[in-house]
This record gives structure tokens, sequence and C-alpha cells, in this order.
């Protein structure tokens, strides 16, 4: 092949040289929809914040016991969609960190004396801190592996937390940390910090997804040896993800039973939250933050109007969850997005000229 | 010293179901890279199933035993088809590099399965009839008396263990699960049909399953919440046992058997816990399992 010749450079004196002209691009990460998406959610929380004051009094009480229960599913869901929608990890043991949050809330509560509201995050901070030791084991495996991998460790948990007599043994104990507190005081505390959990999970994890390790986390999800080519510490990612959603899954295990006033382990580490958390993240749309948003409130319209079926429900709820796997597979946000376009915390970055 | 040799005749004798459980895991992933978490759940609808022919054959057939072997004949072939179709009609589609569709689909079987079983049997625990061969029992040289049912079993699991081993290692179809193991997209250039394969793979896992599932109901007691639980025995077992190797999982089932044993005579709050803990132990130290056999 002869070779092209190649014209020695024109060398011109720097101050000679002019910028090429181009069209002025820009790199935009807001859209349209995720901006009346934020006012949207600016003014949902404010309404929510203030509704001790304005919900009629008699209704209060079942609404505000209602929205505990579903930031805690909320945010257990946004946690495994993190680990298994951007971090690749499908776990069926994240229970274990979600029971681990409870307890650890509670015998800081108890047994040492702090305040309940404060053991919540600090439970939470427990669940991480055990994550790290729990990773080198559950690391060992990958792809379905580690998803039983991990509910072995979780069964792990719930044995052993069923054999220590001191929080009741497998029957469970109650949180009497609370009983000094007055009914309303303590349901609209709960409320309150259910409500800041809520918001804290979604603000974290769109900003995360957002940085420069959100980008990197991507990279890993969508292929690890090439990132990893790039310079990008895929363990490390790995075990830094791993950790926040044993954070979050720990935290909302801590709020749940600060709600609920007794916890016992078949209630704390059940593989229900697990299955819950698949079901609404499978149903929203996997790898998308709205999806664990829709997931929630999906699944909690069923369980509230079709839970009184029991067994046919839930048969239901697994038949759902197959059949969108199968046939639907973005799962419900996915299919707007692919309609309407709309993204509501747009992660990607666009250039636009 | 007599006290240790029964626990480990015990252990053993438990270890032999547990492989029955874990072998048509250990089949499933082998050929597919299928993780099968209704692999428990199946075994619990195999000993249904059980349940349900024998109620349906006892009023035509008198005697207990004949009514099992009866039963057996209806449910293993019953069970190869309902394997064969469900992995062609469903799980051939969750297949990829992406574990998370067939987990979803399979966890969600598993959910499917218990509460369907809890709502046509109700949550009481059921055991099959054996008509005493479950509490018959002989002396083995030494004056250990062990279950005869146990040590059925046990035979029966060396004997499923050696023959997957030979079907994979000596038969054309072996070869063929081999082949699409190593490599799908050579193994169809060379005129397999990898869908058909995997069919035949779920095919027989699933007769292994049933077959645990009615000596499990047979030998103990059985209920729509169990499957879970002997799911992760299974899992278990193939894991500590190594990849590849259906020797492997028999080794590691037995492996558990004895542990776990040994867990429920120090404590029975603990038999379980100390069968996971053991588990865990062999994925830190030896995360390659026991015997590995990478082909």
């Amino acid at each position: 092949m002869p070779h092209a010749a190649v014209e020695p450079m024109p060398v011109a004196a720097p101050a000679e040289v002019q910028p090429r002209e181009r069209a002025p691009v820009r790199v935009t990460r807001g859209t349209r929809t995720s901006a009346a998406a934020l006012a949207a959610g600016v003014a949902l929380v404010a309404a929510a914040a203030t509704l001790p004051w304005w919900a009629p009094a008699e209704h209060a009480s079942s609404w505000m016991h209602n929205f505990v229960e579903i930031a805690c599913y909320y945010v257990f869901a946004m946690m495994w969609n993190l680990l298994a929608g951007y971090g690749g990890m499908v776990s069926i043991g994240q229970q274990a960190y979600f029971g681990l949050g409870g307890y650890a809330m509670l015998v800081l509560a108890n047994g040492a004396g702090v305040n309940p509201f404060l053991a919540v995050p600090l439970g939470a901070l427990v669940a991480a801190a055990i994550s790290v030791p729990v990773s080198f084991v559950a690391f060992r495996l990958a792809g379905g592996y580690f998803a039983i991998g991990t509910w072995v460790i979780a069964e792990v948990f719930r044995l052993g937390v069923a054999n220590v007599s001191a929080v009741g043994g497998g029957s469970g104990t109650s949180l009497t940390a609370l009983r000094g507190i007055e009914k309303a005081t303590r349901e609209t505390a709960t409320y309150g910090l259910a409500l800041a959990c809520a918001v804290a999970a979604i603000a974290a994890v769109y900003l995360f997804l957002r940085s420069k390790r959100g980008l990197a986390l991507l990279a890993i999800r969508d292929n690890e040896v090439a990132a990893e080519s790039q310079g990008i510490d895929v363990h490390g990612m790995k075990l830094a993800v791993y950790v926040v959603a044993a954070l979050g899954a720990g935290l909302a295990g801590a709020l749940y039973f600060v709600g609920n006033l007794r916890i016992s382990p078949d209630a704390a580490f059940s593989v229900n939250w697990t299955a819950f958390a698949i079901f609404m993240v499978v149903i929203g749309g996997i790898g998308r933050i709205e999806g664990p948003i829709v997931g929630a409130l999906v699944f909690w319209a069923l369980n509230k109007f079709l839970s009184d079926y029991g067994t046919w429900y839930l048969l239901g709820l697994g038949l759902l969850a197959i059949v969108t796997t199968l046939f639907f597979r973005q799962g419900l946000w996915g299919w707007v997005q692919q309609r309407w376009g709309w993204s509501l915390f747009p992660t990607q970055r666009r250039l636009e000229t | 010293m007599r006290a240790a040799v029964d626990i480990l005749v015990q252990g053993l004798l438990l270890g032999g179901l547990y492989a029955l459980f874990a072998l048509g895991q250990s089949l499933m992933f082998g050929v597919m890279r299928l993780t099968n978490t209704a692999q428990g759940d199946f075994i619990v609808l195999g000993a249904f199933g059980a349940i349900a022919a024998l109620a349906a054959l006892g009023p035509l057939v008198p005697a207990p035993q004949l009514a099992l072997v009866l039963a057996g004949l209806l449910l293993l072939p019953a069970a190869f088809g309902a394997g064969y179709a469900l992995q062609r009609g469903v799980l051939n589609g969750t297949l990829g590099r992406d574990p998370l569709p067939s987990l979803v689909v399979t966890f969600g079987l598993s959910i499917v399965i218990q509460n369907a079983l809890l709502e046509l049997f109700s949550a009481d625990p059921r055991s099959i009839e054996t008509g005493g061969l479950n509490t018959a029992s002989v002396t083995l040289p030494g004056g250990i008396t062990v279950g005869l049912l146990p040590l059925a079993i046990f035979v029966l699991a060396v004997a499923a263990t050696a023959g997957l081993q030979w079907l994979f290692g000596s038969t054309a179809l072996g070869r063929s699960f081999r082949a699409v193991s190593d490599d799908r997209e050579i193994a169809e250039l060379m005129g397999l049909d990898a869908k058909k394969v995997y069919g035949l793979a779920t095919a027989i896992a699933f007769v292994l399953i049933a077959a645990a599932g009615m000596l499990q109901g047979m030998r103990t007691t059985v209920s729509p919440a169990d499957g879970p639980v002997l799911l992760l025995f299974a899992f278990e077992a193939v894991i500590i046992g190594g990849m590849g190797s259906f020797w492997g999982t028999l080794a590691g089932a037995l492996l558990l058997g004895v542990t776990q044993q040994i867990g429920f005579r120090l404590d029975p709050g603990w038999g379980i816990w100390f069968g996971h803990l053991v588990f865990l132990a062999v994925l830190v130290l030896r995360p390659q399992g026991l015997f590995p056999k990478t082909r």
C-alpha cells in the first residue's frame, strides 16, 4: 500500500493560531420533564412534611403509619435496585441488613439507652459496618450463585439472632425504649424520620449516579472487563455499592421496627422483604431511579386492595413478576420512557449544539 | 466412640438425601449456568404430587407399597415432561449473560408454587404413607442400627450420582450436554439444537427432583413452605463439592449431612446454622469447592 504523502504541518507562530470555527457545544444534564419533576417533587415533599398540620385528625394517624410502611418498602427497593440494577449484583439476601438494622436499633435503644430515633441511622451504620466483612465471603460467588449465597448469609443471621436470648430468641422482643413517649409525638416523629429517609435515599442515589463514580458504575454494569481496562477499580466500586446498599437496607429495617415496635427474627430476616423489593423493581423498571418509586406505589396499591385474598394475592404477585420479566423486561417506567421519552431523574449527559 | 460412629452414619444417610436434592441443581447449572431458585419448591411439589397420586390410587390399590411404586411410575415421567416443557416454554427465554431474568422467573415460580400448594393442601405438614417402610431398620455389622429407608435413599443417591456421571461422560446425550456447556454457539454450528439439549437436561433434573421430593415425603414430612430451606441445602452441597463433578456434589452433600448431624447433637437449635457456617468456611478457604473438576 503506497504511503500517502504527508505534507509537513505548516509551523505557525503561536500568535497566529486561530481557533477553528465550530458550533458551540453544551453538555446538558436536565430535561424539561426533569425540571418539572423537581418542582413537583419539592411541592410533594413540602405537602408531606406539613401533613401533621393539615391532615384531618381522624385520618392523620393511619396516613402517617401507611406512609412509614411505604417509605420502608421504597427505601429497601431503591437499595436493591442500586445493587442489582446498577451494580449487577443480584442478591436474595438483602433482608440480612434489614434485620440487622432493626436489631441494632433495638439493642442501642433498649440496651444502651440511645434515643430510638437517633438509633435508626446508627442501626443503619451498624448494618453497613457488618456488610464489609460479609462481602469477603459473598464476593466469592458471582451471578446466580451470589444470589443464593447471600440468602444463606441472611439465614445465618436469622438463625444466629434466634438463638440469642438477650433479644428474645426466636419469639422476638418489643421496643420498650419508646414506652415513655406519647403516641402522637411518637407517630409524628417516626413519620418525619421516614420522610427524611425516603428523600435522602432518592437524593443520595441520584447524586451518586450523576457523579463520576456513578458513571464508573454504569460502565461496570455494561461491561466489567472493558471498564477495568479503562482504569476503573471494579472491585472497590462493587464493594462501595454493596456497603451503601446494606446501609440503605439497614435504614429501612431500623425505621420499620421503630414504626412497628415489635421485632422477631422471622419478621426481620424474612426473605419476603427481598421478594417484595424484586417485585417492585421489576414491575417499575430495573436500573432506573423511577422504577422503585413506581413499583412501590403499584405494590402499595395492590397490597391495600388485594391483600385480603392472601395466598391468591401472593400467587398473583409471583405470576406478575414472571410475566413482566418474560415479556415486558423494561418495566412500567421503561415503557413510559420509550413511549414519551420522559426521564424524571436523568443521569445521562447530552451534547447539544 | 460408638456415639461418634452413630453420628457419622446418621449424617451420611442424611447427606444421601441432600445429594438427591442437589444433583438436579448441579446438572442444570453445569449444562446451562441456570440457577434454579425454585429447586426446593419443585422438590416439595414432587412430594405433594406423590401424595395426590397416592390419594387417587389408594382406593384402587390395596397394598401401600405397590401403590408407592405405581405413584412413582406416574410421577417420574410426568416430572420429565414438566421439566422439558418448563425449560422450552419458559426458562430458555431467560438465559443469557445477565443472571437477573432467570433468577426473577425462578424466584417468582417459587412464590407461585408455595402459595398454590398452600391453597390446595393447607399449611399442615404431611407425609407419604409407606406401609411401615419408614420405620423398618437393619442392624449393620458393628451393632449400629440404621433405618431401612434412609439406607435405601443413600444407595439410590450413590446410584444416581454414578448414573449421571456415566450419562455425562459416556453417552451421546452427555456429550451434547458438555458441548453446549462449553460453547453454545460452536455446538449449534455443529448441528446441536441447544434449546432441545437444555430441555432434556432440565427434564432429567426434574426426574431427580421428583424422586427426591417423594423420598423426602416418605422419610419425614413436607409442608408448602419447606422449599427455600431445601434449596439452600442443595446449593450448599453443590458449592462445597465443587463445580463440574457429580461425585463432588455427592461428597459435598455427605459433608453437609454429617456437619448438620454433629450440630444437632451439640444443640438442636444450632444444627442447620452449623451446616451454613461450614459452607461459608469452605467458600472462604476453598472457593473452588473440595473436588472441582473443570473440563
